[in-house]
């Protein structure tokens, strides 16, 4: 094949790199287009109520968040707390300790298939088994050890990206300094692993806070007017919130959901600042 | 060339730069904070009070708001009723192993749900019909042709029987709005209505359809949805549509869509086409599509003292009040007694 | 023993493996990871064990003749319970969202790592973070309060069509494929795309000769990855997509999901003990079947490409 001019093939790669900022283009027009109408629908209805005011069906104006935003908050603790520490150990697992064997590979299969099932089947999942089965109820424990369940593949497979973007050398020199393979991984490999590492945590935060089918199937609650008070205490979350809202009849309420979304947004956006900001600080002193 | 990431470094650079000094369990410790940060707050904000005593109710997602304006009031600290919404069917299985306490019903239990309930012990199974939902047959706000239907002309409109002895011997299916009124366009009806899965699907079928007598079909070639403002958006989109959904969304969407008088061919309820309104679904002479909506309870939860004063509550002045303010239809005077009656003392 | 480095290679430091320090702490440690490791397994066995025994019951009362080849899914009408347009319905609009949300997720992370200034990265990664939590229900109304209404303005589209769940889960797993390929391309080691810059090749030429193939696998990942979700999706095409009783291929008209299904009758008000209800535990096990089938294709797939690209 005859070598092209350099011309040729700079020109070549000026037309790619249009395309590759058609991916990020897309993705920022939609998220601006979204971002955009839902606070243009929300507007009249981005008071301070809107956080302190339980559910209210009857008032559009008297409309609020209050234990949803609660409920919300309870259930993404407790379930980063399970599912982080669960599908960062499994990763290490698969990175470090497995050998790309059989076992190694049965297992793997069994995250990536997780991670395909609907959401709803985690919901009656969590309802046969922590529900009924633990007899906890329809309450907060129940609905985070059941999106633990759902969150846990996307985190396994994140962290593993990050353990494996380790450079190999690191491990070499832990060992020839006599570390034991659980120091080496626990002092060099996570630490530099920890921007990834940040990134599944956020990428499963996302997840987390979003879903709705699973909660309903649960039990998670549409009418709640107290804060939750406890692991032990029925929920309300935001997303099954404002999906109760949505569905009221009048162009009022499309008003007040969108409220709800913008609520959980910056919930979110609060939750991916602290953890950017760590990855950025880390990221800056990478080798 | 540039590159994006420092050329040379080292760890010992990394450190120079005095920055944080990463350790694993650095991390896990400001993530562990962080959370309990948050449950911590959320904690403190109820305090350590003891639990409240609790009402479980779950079922339809047609009902909760009636039942959701009444705990709205009914509750304080000491007691709190919460409202969920998996479903009639999803409640009615919860209520029968007595993981709720009341169940939201937008159809009455079935025989083998209530089997289920004997089976696990909940006995004394008791429906309270708590408001009418006055199921509305709309179309676009630009059909200038129909202002109303009787039942028949709906049977054929949604039966899949074509042959002319379909609906009770009215006639076979149609396609186009000519077909039942040769003055009328020569167009397909498109036709919108809630999903398969929905108890307002299951009535509008049985009485438009299985109560003629027939055993005629819905036909299946309908745009359905489970969110009915997703059919006030289509049908206000499309000028041959035709769908049905409760009353409340046709008054709030007149400008968009226009419901229906229809017309029974029964004249001991009211001659000639009805259109829905709060009196006429009130009185009954909205027939057949008002629809009942109901609140079950057992012997376990009549049991106890806070159900029988919520339900009380929500049988009230105030409690009919709130009905109306779901925009669904209040039960008569008359009819409340009947159903307060049915409260033990 | 296999590989000691994690991508699975190594031969040359196989015998550095057997020569890490091993105290008494090491097996227990090592067990727990394996533990959280088979926490997948566990959870797998726990869905099966949820849906199999409804399925069972179901399919002693309906033939899984029937249901596996039957082209007409209208359990509540007809009666009819062929599960093919459910499936159809569902690798359709899987298939036809990571058409759209690969390339456009590829394209954003190779973007981001080596034409953008860090700064410039530092603030669109998370930017990209955000579309990954915006719960599916907004992008279900998104799909049918914006992208309906152009679909039928172009091409004529129903008001429900499979299209809309397309295009709006395509652009819900951009951030998977952004994210994940995007940490796939950063893993790979500087000297490689040094060694490329060496040779005289241009950055787009190092990106697709050496850095894309040398973070293969953690991109195929990524790929499988969207699929699945994609393929999981319910919220969307519930609202978005609508229910269809026939086998189509017809992408501008309304189709039904296994997903879909599901969510529909777990959250509607049909009776708990009736057959109706019950055949939402024989299409979760089939959706889950599919999904075994498809993760176990890319293994295999991927285990032949590993070899080939080390």
């Amino acid at each position: 094949m005859k070598p092209k001019s350099r011309v040729v093939r700079k020109a070549k790669e000026a037309g790619f790199v249009i395309i590759f900022l058609a991916g990020i283009g897309v993705a920022l027009g939609v998220l601006g287009v979204l971002l955009a109408s839902l606070i243009v629908t929300a507007a009249p209805y981005l008071t301070p109520t809107l956080i302190t005011n339980y559910a209210n069906y009857q008032d559009p104006t008297r409309a609020g968040y209050a234990a949803a935003i609660a409920g919300t908050l309870w259930i993404l603790s407790l379930t980063l707390i399970f599912s982080l520490p669960l599908g960062i150990g499994a990763a290490i697992y698969l990175e470090e300790y497995s050998h790309g064997g059989r076992i190694s590979r049965i297992l793997q299969a069994g995250v990536s298939n997780l991670a395909g099932v609907p959401s709803v089947v985690f919901g009656l999942l969590g309802l046969l088994v922590f529900v009924r089965g633990l007899h906890l109820g329809a309450v907060v424990l129940a609905g985070a050890l059941t999106l633990t369940i759902l969150v846990f593949p996307y985190v396994v497979i994140t962290a593993r990206e990050a353990i494996r973007a380790v450079p190999q050398s690191i491990r070499d020199a832990a060992l020839a300094m006599g570390a034991t393979k659980w120091q080496a991984i626990r002092r060099q490999v996570l630490p530099a692993a920890a921007p990834g590492l940040l990134t599944a945590s956020i990428l499963a935060a996302a997840r987390t806070i979003g879903e709705t089918a699973p909660l309903i199937v649960i039990g998670a609650v549409v009418l709640q007017t107290f804060l939750p008070y406890g692991p032990d205490s029925p929920f309300v979350a935001l997303p099954v919130q404002i999906y109760a809202y949505i569905d009221l009849p009048g162009p009022e309420w499309q008003g007040v959901s969108a409220a709800g979304m913008i609520v959980l947004l910056l919930i979110l956006f609060a939750f991916n600042a602290v953890a950017i900001v760590g990855r950025n600080r880390m990221q800056r002193m990478r080798w | 060339m540039e590159t994006n990431e420092p050329r040379s470094s080292s760890i010992q650079k990394g450190s120079r730069k005095g920055g944080v000094r990463i350790t694993t369990r650095g991390i896990v410790i400001l993530l562990v904070i962080i959370l309990a940060a948050s449950g911590v707050g959320a904690y403190l904000a109820f305090g350590n009070r003891a639990p409240p005593e609790l009402v479980r109710i779950d079922g339809s997602s047609t009902v909760y708001p009636i039942t959701s304006a009444w705990a709205a009031e009914f509750n304080n600290p000491g007691r709190q009723v919460v409202v969920a919404f998996s479903g009639t069917g999803g409640g009615f299985s919860k209520f029968c192993r007595g993981e709720t306490d009341l169940s939201d019903a937008s159809r009455p239990i079935k025989q083998s749900e209530r089997d289920a309930c004997t089976a696990s012990g909940i006995t004394g199974v008791v429906g309270f019909n708590i408001s009418f939902d006055g199921l509305s047959v709309v179309v676009n706000h630009g059909n200038t042709w129909a202002d109303h239907l009787t039942v028949d002309q709906l049977c054929r409109i949604w039966t899949q029987n074509t042959s002319s002895g379909a609906c009770g011997g009215a006639g076979g299916q149609v396609n186009q709005w000519n077909e039942l009124d040769s003055s009328w366009p020569a167009r397909k009806i498109k036709l919108y209505g809630p999903g398969t899965a929905s108890g307002t699907f299951d009535y509008f079928v049985e009485v438009i359809l299985t109560n003629r007598r027939t055993n005629d079909r819905i036909r299946s070639d309908f745009i359905g949805s489970e969110d009915d403002n997703v059919l006030v958006s289509g049908i206000a989109n499309d000028l041959d549509a035709l769908g049905y959904f409760g009353y409340a969304y046709v008054v709030e969407n007149t400008s968009r869509v226009k419901a229906l008088a229809i017309d029974d061919g029964n004249a001991t309820n009211g001659a000639g086409p009805i259109f829905p309104s709060e009196p006429t679904i009130k009185d009954g002479t909205y027939a057949p599509l008002s629809r009942p909506l109901f609140i079950y309870a057992s012997n376990r939860s009549l049991g106890r003292t806070v159900v029988k004063d919520f339900l009380r509550f929500g049988f009230s002045d105030r409690g009919t009040q709130l009905v109306g303010g779901t925009g669904y239809v209040s039960l008569t005077p008359a009819q409340i007694a009947v159903e307060v009656a049915k409260i033990p003392p | 023993m296999g590989g000691a480095n994690a991508d699975g290679t190594g031969a040359p430091l196989a015998s550095l493996e057997a020569k890490w320090v091993w105290q008494p702490g090491e097996t227990l440690v090592r067990t727990l990871l394996f533990i959280a490791a088979a926490f997948a397994i566990i959870a797998t066995f726990a869905i099966v064990f949820a849906l199999l025994l409804d399925t069972v019951i179901f399919f002693g009362r309906v033939s899984p003749l029937d249901f596996y080849t039957g082209t007409k899914w209208s359990p509540v009408i007809d009666g009819l319970y062929g599960v093919l347009p459910l499936i159809a319905g569902t690798l359709l609009i899987a298939g036809g969202a990571v058409v759209i949300g690969i390339p456009l997720g590829l394209s954003a992370a190779i973007f981001l790592r080596e034409y953008a200034p860090a700064r410039v990265r530092e603030i669109l990664k998370p930017v990209l973070e955000v579309l990954a939590g915006i719960p599916s229900i907004v992008f279900g109304f998104f799909a049918l309060l914006l992208v309906s209404p152009t679909l039928k303005a172009w091409f004529g589209a129903d008001y429900f069509n499979a299209t809309n769940a397309i295009i709006v889960i395509g652009i819900m797993v951009i951030p998977i494929v952004s994210s994940l390929s995007e940490d796939a391309l950063t893993a790979v080691p500087t000297d490689l795309r040094d060694g490329a810059f060496a040779l005289g090749a241009t950055r787009f030429e190092a990106m697709g000769r050496v850095v894309i193939p040398a973070a293969f696998s953690g991109i195929m990942a990524s790929f499988l990855l969207a699929f699945s979700r994609a393929v999981g999706e319910t919220m969307v095409v519930l609202i978005a997509a609508g229910e269809n009783v026939n086998l189509t291929f017809d992408v501008l008209g309304p189709m039904s999901t296994l997903a879909g299904d599901i969510a529909r009758k777990a959250t509607g008000d049909l009776p708990v003990g009736s057959d109706l209800y019950r055949s939402l535990f024989a299409v979760g096990f089939t959706l889950f079947v599919i999904t075994l089938l498809i993760n176990l294709t890319s293994d295999i797939l991927r285990h032949r490409f590993r070899e080939a690209y080390d």
